[in-house]
């Protein structure tokens, strides 16, 4: 009997069901949608803020002082100690590795070009360095983790001898891509134009093999840039690992602070010292905890329309239907079984909107992300049961105040449309 | 008479009227605070973003010299918009001859601009230094004064606090620009400058540095200002996206619930159209009621949408959102254009049935 109650009411009123069930579909898709933007958005500004560059630098522990300025190091080359080449792969081997996104190391020497003084700067480094750890194989270097490098020409092979000429240093010279050029009597070929808004413009950069061969220490690197996706630092982030129990050592050391992360490219890389670099790191944070809380509230926000509209959709769908309530309290139904069938059907109502709301706010995220951010927003397949509660609940909280005051309607005036 | 009818209608139905403008205001409330939100927090993060520091470098060309007052026409072009800092570099010997970068600045400004410097103090008094952490092993392990030469000058230095930022800072000693000049005699030869403003104002500020002081180099640093371009236009598009939906999902909203408003009432106009007013009179009655509840609720909606994105200014960013009073009339116009819009779908397919259909409960 109360089955059939509700199937006859979906059966015959199939316009008004479609409005509410419109509503609640809509509300379920937009919260889905913000939900699942809110929690991965986090993530993909985090990628977008490694435009900034590396946020971790790697220095020999014994070194002597760098004596750089306005970019250039004055350091005589003898001086000062060197990282390994072959240490630098065990950084995928760490336990954040799939946080770092990638990492470059830089050799600078000097030399001389055309036969002139040996005051100019070559830069060794990795372009897009094919590498492997294991059987593992990846790429890394400056077109990874210097993204604002731009090249006019082609970038050059890492394991050539080609290289490329910063923009203020080819003027100078009057090279252009494709031409050659003499470096400590070596005859290279300048494969493209370097501009980088930074000091490498009036310096030449090479593939790492190259600087080491300048310098004849084959292996030798001066430093070493990490890019890492890191958590916002906190108030044990910043405690200092050796006060810790193991518990808390523990839980900070499986954390993707950047000073975990620092710590275990110090135990990767023998004889190194790692130390965030305070412009980028620090400010990463501030501007992703920004971001991430601006779209929890705009969420909030989200979730509080899609609730009102929810509400306002029941309570129009259960207003217009007061010569029913009245129809059936005056053949003897309690208030009770009249509140039920209401409740029934808000349930089922909830349900079949929460469901198909669901699939239509994912592919909402979906399209966000890809238009937005270029990659995927992954939907975690427990806020599926969350989105149904919420669908339930918030459709009863609607119905409920219609659903008291239609039952509490005198059943003679209801009969008599005088609403 | 057509007033009274208005009042009449709004009063005596309170309830069916009270939750359309709800469902009015809502919407408002929440589209007010979307758009809000939108205009604004590009320069809100613009703020944050100028804790990057610098975005602007303005150095000394090859062997030529920043005049005395580049500092001044550099702040006065800046006109507020930003901060200028000052440094000069020499390479200067310890007392047991190793070489290390002594730098002087202002400290003011470069604790205001590099607000991620780590500093365990900053110098007061003269002929204080402030030492980079790895400096700091060289010249003064224990903290102790240190005498450091430059050109057969020698200075005495009292190491006020360390400095640690993980980049080439750490290896520098840093000094104030006065006992710096009068020590080395060396001027400032770089200003690092943060320009606030969207990318074509720190633009036309840089052509302006270069006209300004010919012998300098001005350059923008590109990493700040691709990455801040970046992160900026993907957040203020997924801001556009989640208020799109939303003033989307309130539209629809306002839209079902004044149409089951009017619907409501098709006694009324059957009545109103059985006593003989024209169709004209009736629709007008029916848009002016509409256009009312959604000026109304418009108007409402604004004010709490208003304190609704001030509110969220302050939790997020700690400055409230300024309120934009060029969002009014869009919200206004849109809200009277939803609620006319949900006034005549319902009339329109009431004006084909008879009135005395309707009267008759059918």
């Amino acid at each position: 009997m109360f089955v059939r109650l509700v199937y006859e009411s979906f059966r015959r009123q199939k316009r008004r069901k479609l409005l509410a069930w419109t509503a609640i579909t809509l509300g379920v898709s937009v919260a889905t949608a913000m939900i699942a933007v809110a929690t991965g958005i986090g993530d993909k500004i985090s990628r977008e803020l490694r435009t900034y560059g590396a946020n971790l630098l790697v220095t020999p522990q014994e070194d002597t002082l760098d004596l750089q300025i306005g970019g250039v190091d004055l350091r005589p080359p003898s001086d000062g100690a060197y990282l390994n080449e072959s240490d630098l792969p065990k950084i995928r081997g760490t336990f954040w590795h799939h946080n770092i996104v990638g990492f470059a190391p830089m050799l600078p020497v000097n030399v001389s070009v055309d036969g002139g003084p040996e005051n100019l700067t070559l830069l060794g480094t990795y372009f897009s360095k094919q590498l492997s750890f294991g059987k593992e194989e990846f790429v890394t270097g400056v077109r990874i983790t210097h993204l604002w490098w731009r090249v006019q020409g082609a970038w050059p092979d890492d394991n050539s001898q080609d290289i490329l000429l910063g923009e203020g240093l080819a003027a100078k010279l009057g090279r252009k891509a494709g031409d050659s050029i003499a470096i400590n009597g070596q005859s290279h070929r300048v494969a493209g134009i370097l501009s980088t808004g930074g000091v490498e413009d009036s310096q030449i950069v090479a593939p790492l093999l190259v600087a080491q061969q300048v310098l004849g220490k084959p292996g030798a690197v001066r430093r070493l840039y990490v890019s890492a996706l890191t958590k916002p630092e906190d108030a044990l982030a910043r405690r200092d690992p050796r006060t810790m129990n193991s518990e808390l050592f523990d839980r900070w050391y499986c954390s993707p602070y950047v000073q975990s992360i620092a710590y275990q490219l110090q135990e990767a890389i023998p004889h190194s010292h790692a130390e965030q670099i305070r412009q980028v790191a620090q400010n990463e944070g501030t501007v992703l905890e920004r971001i991430k809380g601006l779209m929890l509230l705009v969420t909030l926000a989200a979730l509080l329309a899609s609730a009102l509209a929810v509400s306002a959709a029941m309570a129009t769908a259960i207003f217009e239907r007061r010569g029913e309530v009245g129809l059936m309290k005056a053949l003897g139904a309690a208030n009770v079984s009249v509140a039920a069938l209401f409740f029934a059907e808000a349930l089922l109502l909830a349900l079949l909107g929460g469901m198909v709301g669901f699939g239509v706010g994912s592919w909402l995220a979906h399209v966000i992300g890809q238009s937005i951010f270029g990659s995927q927003i992954t939907i975690e397949p427990v806020l599926f049961p969350v989105i149904l509660a919420i669908a339930v609940t918030v459709t009863f909280a609607g119905s409920a105040l219609a659903i008291r005051r239609a039952v509490k309607f005198d059943p003679v005036h209801a009969l008599r449309r005088e609403a | 008479m057509f007033l009274r009818m208005l009042m009449r209608a709004a009063v005596l139905r309170r309830g069916r009227a009270a939750s359309a403008l709800l469902a009015m205001i809502v919407a408002a409330a929440v589209a007010t605070a979307m758009l809000n939100l939108y205009v604004d927090v590009q320069a809100k993060l613009r703020k944050e973003f100028r804790n990057y520091g610098a975005n602007v470098v303005v150095v000394a060309k090859d062997g030529q010299e920043l005049p005395a007052d580049a500092l001044q026409r550099v702040e006065s072009l800046l006109a507020g918009h930003g901060m200028a800092v000052p440094f000069a570099y020499v390479v200067a010997r310890t007392a047991d001859g190793q070489s290390v970068v002594v730098s002087g600045t202002d400290f003011g400004r470069v604790r205001k601009l590099d607000s991620w410097w780590s500093v365990s103090a900053w110098p007061q008094a003269p002929q204080g230094a402030l030492v980079g952490a790895r400096a700091a092993a060289v010249v003064s392990p224990q903290g102790a004064p240190f005498d450091l030469s430059f050109q057969g000058r020698t200075i005495h230095l009292a190491s006020a606090g360390t400095l640690r930022t993980g980049a080439a800072e750490d290896s520098r000693v840093y000094l104030s620009l006065n006992d710096f000049e009068s020590w080395t005699g060396v001027q400032a030869s770089t200003i690092e400058v943060a320009a606030s403003g969207p990318p074509e104002e720190v633009d036309s500020v840089i052509q302006e540095f270069g006209q300004a002081l010919p012998q300098a180099q001005v350059r923008p640093v590109r990493q700040i200002m691709e990455g801040e371009a970046r992160v900026l236009g993907k957040t203020r598009a997924t801001l556009l996206a989640a208020a799109v939906l939303i003033i989307l999902t309130s539209a629809l909203c306002v839209l079902s619930t004044l149409m089951g408003w009017v619907f409501d009432r098709r006694r009324d106009f059957a009545i109103m159209k059985a006593l003989g007013a024209s169709e004209r009179l009736i629709g007008g009655f029916f848009a002016a009621e509409a256009a009312m509840l959604g000026a109304i609720g418009a108007l409402v909606g604004f004010l709490i949408g208003v304190g609704v994105a001030a509110w969220i200014g302050r939790v997020n960013f700690h400055a409230p959102v300024v309120p934009r009073l060029n969002v009014l009339p869009i919200i206004v116009v849109g809200s009277v254009a939803v609620a006319l819009i949900s006034a005549a779908l319902p009339l329109s397919m009431l004006r084909r049935v008879q009135p005395a259909t309707i009267l008759r409960g059918e």
